[in-house]
């Protein structure tokens, strides 16, 4: 009778325990503020699967697409703010000042801004991916697969997240093959189809049988599937636009993240954190390999990819060489977070010069 | 029997009356599209037009976006009264901001007094000497300046991706595309705690009283209404063409570097790669909604300042894509041109009688 009794009192407090947060977590509502249409199927896109794993896991969520960068954001920002969201996610990069400004007026909001480094009030954190590890194994194809040693590369803009990219594209392309180089042209923008397309077709032109880019549009891997040249979808998977160009695509995986914090919200667990995830905690992503592979290519990137999520292997590894042959990186090192932060230098076998 | 007669003279009443009806057509149109949507079309049309501005803060946010647009709307009616069509004004903006914000900077780790009215006047000189490039090429050379104005909006945003990314950029941004954030004596000063509406309104005042002076008051306006009506009868006159051409243009491009100026030292307070929303091509419709009268563009201003704001609240309460407020844009001005038609024609009712 006693023990049934504890029993009893036990098991109903786990119960009322777990209803309460059942009702506290259904109650979280979650923002998203985009900068493109959720249709554009590159960054905003993955961004709005994100948002769909947060609803699927049982909270209720909130967008905003199209939000531009000038005076509008704030007042955006504010609005879902003011209506009952208790966390915002701000998915690019020219919402920094905006949300910090809007966070400093909610401190009860929870505010997550992408790509950014400004955390100046304790209710704000950042979180990026480590794209450049999806690009080490682009690298790795793209040197393995190249018959003219030419690979092209769509650069947008001139910041460290791009030039970091590009450098360890072709350090892994190097690594497969010394005699590759890498020719860039920087299209200024992150979504503009025809200038896309224009930038891949000056490459094609150039000699180029291998494109990679940093911008969204599937534009590229289109132009590339009309010149018959190979390329990389990225954000999502582009294998559709383009099935015999595109030999993979690295995907922007934010489900997870968006909802840990999310549950975290809901938990009384959320922190102030700079998050900085890679191929190991799954927000970047390969997608299937192209039948054109080769099996033994194949296989190395399969190794590659667990290597890279285990920490066994990273992007910048020494020696690593800057353009003019002064070291970057000493043999047997890696590069920290510190440096690959502020990366504002090509690799050795990058043609041309940073655009200042 | 119904038939349609050619009026003798524009109606006057109809002219101001067909605004009106555009936006009533446009509120029928906007209910019909959510109702096709799957969308109830009060609720939708109740979260559009009415909560957006339901309180203090909704309301200050919609006079913060209407300023520019009259603004902008103000310096292009001097150039559509006159029969010049600058398009351009977005790049005029863009030069403005350019402007006043590279002065901006100079100043960015000083206070005082003296900066503001330096920043601002830089701006209104950017869009002036921006909007001279169209006059002048018009009145030596002869060209299109629908052409020339528009295309330097291209050129003028180039400008500014190149001076964010480049020179101008943030030390310590981490290259990233925007400059410093400008000192606060650079910043237009807040009108109420609390609430993003500045000081620029005034300077958006300032451009209504002064339009309407010029316009229905002086010389000047007498002569850009009848070059307007008939460049012939302009040059018959006596008018001097070139010189007015380039004058209004000027009014134009300082009226939309301003414009300029209030996004970048009010809400914004550094330049960045969008300093406007196209606030210079939604003006155009704004301006032709207004009638060009300069208090009809204080209203047109209103109505397509909520069109913004609408479609942000529509798309957070109800989910429906933000996209439509450029829908409603589209609209009004389709049905103002529509609408048109009754100016020069009318309905007679004919009846049965023999």
């Amino acid at each position: 009778m006693h023990k049934f009794l504890i029993r009893s009192f036990v098991s109903s407090l786990v119960l009322l325990f777990t209803l309460t947060v059942a009702a506290v977590a259904k109650e979280v509502k979650a923002a998203f503020v985009y900068i493109g249409p959720t249709g554009d199927h590159g960054w905003t896109y993955q961004h709005d699967v994100g948002r769909k794993a947060v609803e699927a896991a049982g909270f209720k969520t909130t967008y905003v697409e199209g939000v531009p960068e000038s005076a509008d954001a704030e007042r955006v920002l504010r609005q879902l703010a003011n209506s009952g969201h208790d966390i915002i996610f701000t998915t690019s990069f020219g919402y920094m000042n905006p949300t910090n400004k809007v966070a400093k007026e909610f401190p009860n909001v929870k505010f997550e801004h992408a790509t950014g480094y400004k955390r100046e009030h304790p209710n704000v954190a950042t979180y990026a991916a480590r794209f450049y590890e999806g690009r080490t194994i682009l690298g790795t194809i793209a040197g393995t697969m190249t018959k003219s040693n030419v690979i092209g590369y769509v650069a947008s803009f001139p910041i460290p997240e791009v030039i970091r990219g590009i450098n360890s594209f072709t350090l892994a392309a190097q690594k497969v093959n010394p005699n590759i180089k890498t020719k860039i042209v920087w299209a200024f923008t992150w979504y503009d189809p025809g200038k896309e397309a224009e930038a891949a077709k000056a490459l094609i032109d150039q000699g180029a049988d291998v494109i990679a880019q940093h911008t969204d549009s599937t534009a590229i891997v289109q132009m590339a599937e009309k010149a018959g040249v190979y390329a990389f979808g990225q954000a999502s998977d582009m294998d559709k636009f383009a099935p015999k160009a595109v030999l993979t695509s690295v995907e922007n995986n934010w489900g997870p993240y968006y909802v840990d914090r999310v549950k975290a919200v809901a938990n009384g667990t959320w922190n102030q954190k700079d998050t900085w995830h890679g191929i190991g905690d799954g927000m970047v992503v390969i997608s299937g390999l192209d039948s054109q592979m080769p099996s033994d290519l194949q296989a190395k990137v399969k190794k590659l990819q667990a290597d890279l999520a285990s920490g066994k292997v990273h992007s910048f590894t020494g020696p690593i060489y800057d353009q003019k042959g002064n070291l970057m990186v000493a043999e047997g090192k890696t590069a920290d977070d510190g440096m690959l932060a502020g990366m504002m230098t090509y690799v050795k076998g990058v043609e041309g010069d940073i655009p200042k | 029997m119904i038939k349609i007669v050619k009026r003798d003279q524009p109606s006057k009443a109809i002219f101001f009356f067909t605004p009106v009806l555009a936006i009533f057509l446009t509120l029928i149109a906007g209910g019909l599209i959510f109702y096709i949507l799957g969308f109830k079309p009060f609720e939708a049309l109740k979260f559009f037009f009415i909560v957006p501005i339901a309180d203090k803060y909704g309301f200050s946010e919609l006079l913060l976006k209407a300023t520019p647009l009259c603004l902008i709307a103000i310096g292009l009616s001097f150039c559509f009264k006159s029969n010049n069509w600058n398009i351009g004004a977005e790049g005029q903006l863009t030069f403005g901001a350019i402007v006043s914000g590279g002065v901006a900077l100079l100043f960015y780790d000083q206070e005082g007094f003296y900066i503001l009215p330096i920043v601002i006047l830089a701006g209104a000189i950017g869009g002036m000497i921006y909007a001279s490039i169209p006059a002048i090429l018009k009145t030596y050379f002869n060209t299109n300046e629908i052409l020339v104005s528009l295309m330097l909006v291209y050129v003028s945003k180039l400008i500014l991706d190149y001076l964010v990314v480049g020179p101008w950029s943030n030390p310590e941004g981490f290259n990233f595309p925007e400059t410093r954030q400008f000192s606060d004596s650079a910043r237009l000063p807040l009108l109420f705690e609390g609430l993003r509406i500045h000081a620029g309104i005034f300077l958006a005042f300032a451009a209504v009283v002064i339009s309407w002076f010029v316009f229905y008051k002086t010389y000047l306006g007498f002569q850009m209404k009848v070059s307007g009506f008939s460049l012939k009868t302009a040059k018959y006159a006596g008018y001097k063409g070139k010189k007015m051409i380039i004058l209004v243009f000027l009014i134009s491009g300082a009226c939309a570097g301003l414009a300029g100026v209030g996004e970048i030292t009010g809400p914004i307070g550094q330049l960045h790669r969008e300093v406007s929303p196209d606030y210079g091509f939604t003006a155009i419709i704004v301006a032709f909604l207004g009638r060009l009268h300069p208090v009809g563009i204080i209203f047109a201003s209103l109505v397509v300042a909520i069109t913004y704001l609408g479609a942000e609240t529509a798309q957070i309460f109800m989910q429906i894509p933000k996209y439509t407020g450029q829908v409603f844009q589209g609209m009004i001005l389709f049905f103002l041109l529509a609408s048109d038609y009754l100016l020069f024609f009318k309905f007679k009712f004919i009846g049965s009688k023999k």
